[in-house]
């Protein structure tokens, strides 16, 4: 593909982008791939798959969702399902403990690609009001990668559904032309986040290396001065 | 007899099954209900069920909705002091703050080195905030209120989800429309539409003129 | 007016109580004399024969709470506290026992009251207290292998910042920063010195299994094979993140624990940093479906404080009257909600829950316009409530597309207490009440007996079905219960379906009380509803320690509270009754199918919030 193509494909991408006036009031069919791709991602998006999983108060907003006022089934994505191999989207739905960090991991990688996570709530996105606790992780993406995030605390059954919209128009712009465009449409299976750990506090394992220096360091420190407050600025 | 009690459970479900289509008939199973048929569907009186169409047809949120903060500058057309912030960075709404979400650099004269009324910056994380409202409950000045927009949905936290000033400030013509009973209230308590300190400011200058 | 503090006459049956046990054991009871305290202190190696008598002499027959609290730099000693009850009603019984912090080690009180299990467990992992005599002492909201024990005054967690809120970085120099960032590797965290990550296995989820015989053990007398079933936590029927490890022999369960801790967020240790008034938003969050009743206990508790001191005004009659219709509109949705759940959890593919799910909308549609949030209400303030009923409910067109919806607030009530909700009720009646499928998974599964159900410390509906004729609400009246007529449900069989029945009724007598509560609301229209001087966001509440407890849709839910005078509590608990509902889990599922005990949980109506809090 030449440059100017990228070019192309990134404007496609880019949902702010001005429809060019000859485009406008006609559908244009530049590829097939791209015919390919628009078809595909209308079926992804009108038929994603939650899963069943509710961590803490956004859960019960999500199954008000669910229910008939709000009904996420117009969106097609009323097959709420319990096992996670069946499942298209997890939905972060509430405050991730340190000690649930490890299942929402296992979960995550036993899902089948694509899958997208949508973090709702202060909480899943970045600890929330719950953040200083010392069994709360700050947000879900230290984690996983997360697609969508609905602020709010919790979001109402709408603010999920404009979540819900706005992870559709995410998926609308996955190009099966472009494989940088979704991690899952290149070579072989993509590796699966490595379980984090739970001893003494919860450890990631990609983070092991600070771990030792940072311990040797911690031990120092402690020895030297126990003042918080300094240590915290000098780090800050 | 055996057997009666699941029939009355189907009846149950058969009776709301039949009246969701009632109600729809008196509308010629349009797709789109008309506005007015909205407060009847989504009462007390409705029988049967009916989904709020959300991105076609939203359940205006109550006056007393809280979402996100947000700060209530001076009107852009204001005579006096157009876009001016109402907040006097007294720092009480951080004080009362419960997770610690606002963060306030309070205003200094570059000269003399005083505080001055006005905040220099103003932040809110909304990751952390939980749409308490003890901040505009407490806030002396009405300065900071609690929003109605919650369609926040995004793709990056990393950038997106620290509200500066820019971000927060809102006209306090936005305030009147979103809450109007409440502003009214507001505004009697403080004795007029302006800000507490033009109020006083008035009031000292019409003192002075006597 | 009301007073919440417990009037005299129910006051002296408890100071008899106390010379008694002071007569009975002169040596080792003493009152507790520090001001503002309450109760008696017991030599820790008397305390389980004290117990023992206050149970069978003194009729003390139920331990509601049991918690530590640690006294550093107040005296540097850890202490126990228990609040036991009478069943027959009355003022608590407040003993205390204290030990020393650094081999902190206490008798335990499960072989007294076995429903100190959990609450022990609780005690041993968050402060550190050795329980001697504990059948089976380890960690229960955090995992084996954590480090200290985080309710400790000296401890301090990942991203730590400051001791008390506010904290000084916020204004007036605050310049955001995200604790994680700049704090990016808990430093607090202190690993042993020869901890190495790669030959590292977390002891985390062998402890779960220690207890449970695991590994192929076919007795030869049985064709059946025993094995260890993990349900959870992440499970369909586990109303969130509960999980439950049992051990089976063919599909009949044998044992069973629950393993909790999934949603442990802090909430003791966040309160205790918190203000007073920063409570109560993280209150909302304890048990999510009834936040504007756990507000009303938090303010109990805390009002009970402050009227120890000076310049204390009790909530005005108004402020009463909207604190009881809250209270019950929430009883309603919650038993709605909670009769769902279980449907779901024996099957009934959410249909039932779907039709509760509608009347809720509708309650909290009415939550909203008042309070201003759906779910988390934060509308008690100490001395009354933080705004009044508006006129209407009515929002205005803000965003693309809103449908303004406008009713008078009054006439909204009216119909909802007076036709729908009654209508609703009767309605699940109906298609319920005498199903087949419901009556034949539901009765006679799960028994739970009366001695049981009292000894293991249960409360509300799972109380009151196995015979037990308590409610906070007229046990140890608050609010305005008194003036207020209904009856206390009570069922004899302990089994699910008695739960569920005492689920409907109680919908039925919340409906009574609102049906009292609409023309008082009438008559004190326009009557303040907040008593004293607006606008203070610091109160002032004395040094001393209160327990404030009401009748929460799931049960008893206390609040204990220590004050040193400051601006923060100096301890902060919630007795949480899911959370100790979930003590008699075992003895319900035990000799049940392992398809039972999903109903089993589902009757017992638990919400995580408030069992991991």
């Amino acid at each position: 593909m030449t440059d100017n193509g990228k070019d192309f494909l990134r404007e496609l991408h880019d949902p702010e982008a001005p429809v060019p006036p000859e485009l406008q009031s006609s559908v244009a069919v530049t590829s097939f791939g791209r015919l390919l791709s628009t078809v595909y991602n209308w079926g992804r998006r009108n038929s994603i798959w939650p899963m069943a999983f509710g961590l803490a108060c956004c859960a019960i907003e999500m199954i008000a969702t669910a229910a008939s006022r709000f009904d996420q089934s117009r969106f097609g994505m009323e097959v709420i399902r319990a096992s996670p191999r069946q499942a298209d989207l997890m939905i972060i739905s509430g405050t991730v403990t340190k000690k649930m960090v490890v299942p929402i991991v296992r979960l995550y990688n036993q899902m089948a690609e694509p899958k997208y996570v949508l973090a709702m709530g202060a909480c899943a996105i970045g600890g929330g009001p719950f953040k200083e606790g010392y069994n709360v992780v700050s947000g879900i993406d230290k984690y996983l990668p997360v697609d969508v995030y609905v602020p709010g605390c919790p979001p109402t059954p709408q603010a999920l559904l404009y979540g819900f919209i706005a992870l559709q128009k995410k998926i609308d712009q996955q190009m099966l032309t472009n494989p940088n465009s979704v991690p899952w449409y290149g070579r072989g299976p993509s590796e699966a986040v490595p379980l984090p750990i739970l001893g003494p506090d919860v450890i990631d394992p990609r983070q092991a290396h600070m771990l030792r220096r940072r311990a040797g360091a911690a031990g120092q420190e402690a020895a030297a001065s126990p003042a918080a407050e300094s240590d915290l600025e000098a780090e800050a | 007899m055996y057997g009666l009690g699941i029939w009355r459970g189907l009846r149950v479900t058969l009776k709301h099954f039949v009246n969701t289509y009632i109600e729809d008939v008196k509308w010629g199973f349009r797709r789109h209900i008309p506005a007015e048929a909205f407060p009847a569907r989504q009462g007390l009186d409705a029988r049967g069920v009916f989904t709020v169409e959300y991105p076609d047809e939203k359940l205006a949120v109550p006056e007393r909705f809280r979402f996100i903060p947000f700060l209530v500058v001076e009107n852009y057309d204001h005579p006096e002091r157009p876009g001016h912030d109402w907040c006097t960075s007294c720092g009480i709404c951080a004080k009362v703050c419960p997770p610690q979400c606002i963060w306030i650099v309070r205003g200094e004269d570059p000269e003399t080195g005083r505080p001055v009324p006005e905040p220099e910056e103003f932040y809110i994380d909304i990751d952390i905030c939980m749409n308490c409202g003890l901040c505009a409950e407490f806030c002396p000045f009405d300065a900071i209120k609690m929003d109605h927009d919650y369609e926040l949905a995004s793709y990056d936290r990393t950038t997106a989800h620290i509200f500066d000033k820019a971000r927060l400030s809102k006209e306090f013509r936005y305030w009147q429309a979103i809450a109007p009973t409440r502003a009214a209230e507001e505004a009697e308590a403080r004795g007029g539409w302006e800000h507490k300190d033009v109020l006083k400011a008035k009031a000292k200058a019409a003192k002075a003129s006597e | 007016m009301t007073d919440q503090v417990p009037a005299a006459e129910n006051l002296s049956p408890t100071d008899e109580a106390l010379s008694v046990l002071q007569n009975q054991f002169p040596n080792a009871v003493r009152r507790d004399d520090r001001d503002g305290y309450s109760g008696i202190v017991v030599d820790p190696a008397r305390l389980v024969e004290v117990a023992t008598y206050a149970r069978d002499s003194l009729g003390y027959d139920y331990l509601s709470s049991a918690t530590a609290v640690d006294y550093l730099g107040k005296g540097d000693h850890l202490e126990m506290v228990y609040h036991a009850y009478r069943t027959t009603g009355g003022a608590a019984l407040v003993i205390k026992a204290q030990t020393d912090r650094e081999a902190a080690t206490l008798p335990s009180l499960t072989p007294v009251w076995p429903g100190a299990n959990f609450q022990e467990r609780e005690a041993y992992d968050l402060m550190g207290i050795r329980f001697e005599g504990h059948p089976n002492l380890k960690r229960i909201l955090l995992w084996e292998g954590f480090h200290g024990h985080p309710l400790r005054k000296d401890w301090k967690e990942p991203y730590y910042e400051q001791e008390q809120k506010p904290f000084d970085s916020r204004w007036p120099n605050g310049r955001v920063v995200r604790s994680e960032e700049h704090n990016p590797y808990g430093k607090n965290v202190q690993y042993p010195d020869d901890f190495d990550l790669d030959g590292y296995t977390s002891p985390a989820e062998a402890a779960v299994y220690e207890e449970m015989n695991l590994g192929v053990d076919i007795r030869s007398d049985l064709a059946t094979e025993r094995m260890v079933v993990s349900l959870g936590p992440q499970h369909p029927s586990t109303h969130g993140v509960f999980r439950m490890v049992a051990q089976i022999n063919g599909e009949t369960i044998q044992q069973l624990e629950p393993v909790m801790g999934y949603l442990h967020r802090n909430h003791e240790q966040i309160g205790e940093r918190n203000t007073f008034l920063q409570n109560m938003p993280f209150t909302d969050r304890l048990d999510y479906f009834c936040s504007l009743s756990n507000n009303l206990g938090y303010a109990i508790a805390v009002e009970q404080l402050m009227s120890l001191g000076a310049r204390y005004q009790p909530p005005t009659y108004r402020a009463e009257v909207l604190r009881v219709l809250m209270a019950e509109l929430t009883r309603i949705v919650n038993h709605m909600v909670a009769i769902g759940f279980l449907l779901n959890d024996l099957g009934a593919f959410f249909t039932p829950m779907m039709y509760a799910m509608i009347e809720r909308e509708l309650i909290l549609d009415f939550f909203e316009a008042v309070t201003g949030s759906r779910m988390m209400c934060n509308y008690m303030r100490f001395g009354g409530t933080a705004m009044d009923l508006p006129e209407r409910i009515r929002g205005e067109a803000n965003l693309v597309n809103d449908r303004v919806r406008d009713f008078n607030t009054m006439e909204f009530l009216r119909e909802l207490i007076l036709e729908r909700l009654p209508r609703a009720v009767d309605q699940i009646n109906e298609y319920l009440t005498t199903s087949e499928i419901v009556t034949n998974r539901c009765i006679g599964v799960g028994v739970l007996p009366r001695a049981d159900a009292i000894a293991l410390s249960t409360a509300g509906p799972v109380l009151r079905a196995s015979g037990v004729a308590y409610d906070v609400r007229r046990a140890e009246p608050y609010s305005i219960y008194p003036e207020l007529e209904f009856d206390v449900v009570v069922r004899d069989h302990g089994d699910i379906y008695d739960r569920y029945l005492v689920r409907i009724e109680e919908m039925i007598e919340s409906l009574k009380i609102l049906r009292q509560i609409l023309p008082k609301l009438e008559e004190t229209q326009g009557q303040p509803f907040f008593a004293g001087r607006g606008g203070i966001y610091s109160p002032r509440v004395p040094a001393g320690e209160s327990y404030g407890r009401v009748e929460n849709p799931k049960g008893e839910l206390g609040f204990y509270i220590v004050s040193d005078g400051g601006q923060n509590p100096w301890r902060y608990h919630v007795r949480a009754p899911s959370f100790i509902n979930l003590t008699a889990l075992e003895r319900m599922s035990k000799g049940y199918k392992i398809a039972d005990a999903v109903g089993i949980l589902g009757s017992i109506d638990i919400v995580l919030g408030e069992v991991d809090r």
